[in-house]
């Protein structure tokens, strides 16, 4: 979504409409059986390539396993949470375990430029598109 | 806890108040779990993708208020494809008993998880009374 809005104030929520109108998007195909519902995911495209973040609050970047095979990228991990021993737990929302999540992108992706970086609790993967599957343009006569 | 389960996915709670902010964006609640120990109580907050520097924690009139702010920079060119969660600011206020310390309040944050630990007065911690 361009950032041609000219009200700066609005920016944000206008984002937080554009992530909303895309809840319903098909663009991720379903992918191997082992597609679990942790961690949920934005994608978004940045130019020719793919940009996958995602939440993971809590986990550090020794804890989450990223394999890519051809379009489909596996995140698999653990998150765990400590409590002292003596506690006495008045609320507790957050939660822990296991996930094991695949997915599978529409669009070829290059596996040698695949990067990730997992910083603030927010895992970030740059999925570079291969050469061979870039449109080609064509000039007008 | 070591149970080898999936993880579920919790949907981001959105705060709806009566009062609007001066600058239109969504607000949401992060997962908090608030326990206590003998000396302090600790309140652990999921706020994934805010820095250090967005964080405002200050105690007024026995109100705790937390808020956590993203940088929404590090979006720009991206285009939203498919999206499962949104994003926001995080925001919480808990009302805090008398027997906590209001002076003395410490927080860090790391990987995205906010934790504030609240020691309790001095006369709010168990004391063992000697019998002569």
């Amino acid at each position: 979504m361009a950032m041609l809005f000219p009200d700066p104030f609005d920016t944000l929520l206008q984002f937080q409409q554009a992530l909303d109108s895309f809840r319903t998007s098909s663009w991720l195909g379903s992918g191997p059986s082992a597609s679990g519902a942790y961690p949920p995911l934005n994608v978004f495209r940045k130019g020719d390539d793919v940009v996958v973040i995602m939440e993971v609050p809590g986990i550090n970047k020794s804890e989450i396993r990223v394999q890519v095979k051809g379009n489909t990228i596996r995140l698999s991990g653990s998150k765990s949470i400590q409590y002292g021993e003596k506690a006495a737990i008045h609320r507790r929302e957050r939660r822990a375990g296991n996930f094991d999540r695949a997915i599978t992108v529409p669009v070829e992706i290059d596996p040698d430029g695949v990067q990730a970086e997992c910083r603030d609790g927010i895992l970030a993967l740059y999925l570079p598109r291969a050469e061979r599957d870039k449109p080609k343009t064509i000039a007008i006569g | 806890m070591a149970r080898s389960q999936a993880l579920e996915v919790q949907e981001k709670k959105e705060i709806v108040g009566k009062e609007e902010a001066t600058v239109p964006a969504r607000y949401f609640l992060p997962n908090t779990d608030i326990y206590e120990t003998e000396d302090a109580l600790t309140v652990i907050m999921e706020v994934p993708g805010v820095e250090k520097n967005d964080i405002d924690v200050h105690v007024e009139n026995d109100v705790l208020r937390i808020e956590a702010k993203i940088n929404f920079a590090k979006y720009e060119g991206l285009e939203p494809v498919y999206t499962e969660y949104n994003v926001g600011h995080f925001a919480r206020s808990f009302t805090l008993s008398n027997k906590l310390d209001q002076q003395q309040i410490s927080a860090h944050l790391d990987d995205g998880v906010l934790t504030l630990v609240l020691r309790k007065a001095k006369e709010a911690q168990p004391r063992q009374i000697a019998i002569t």
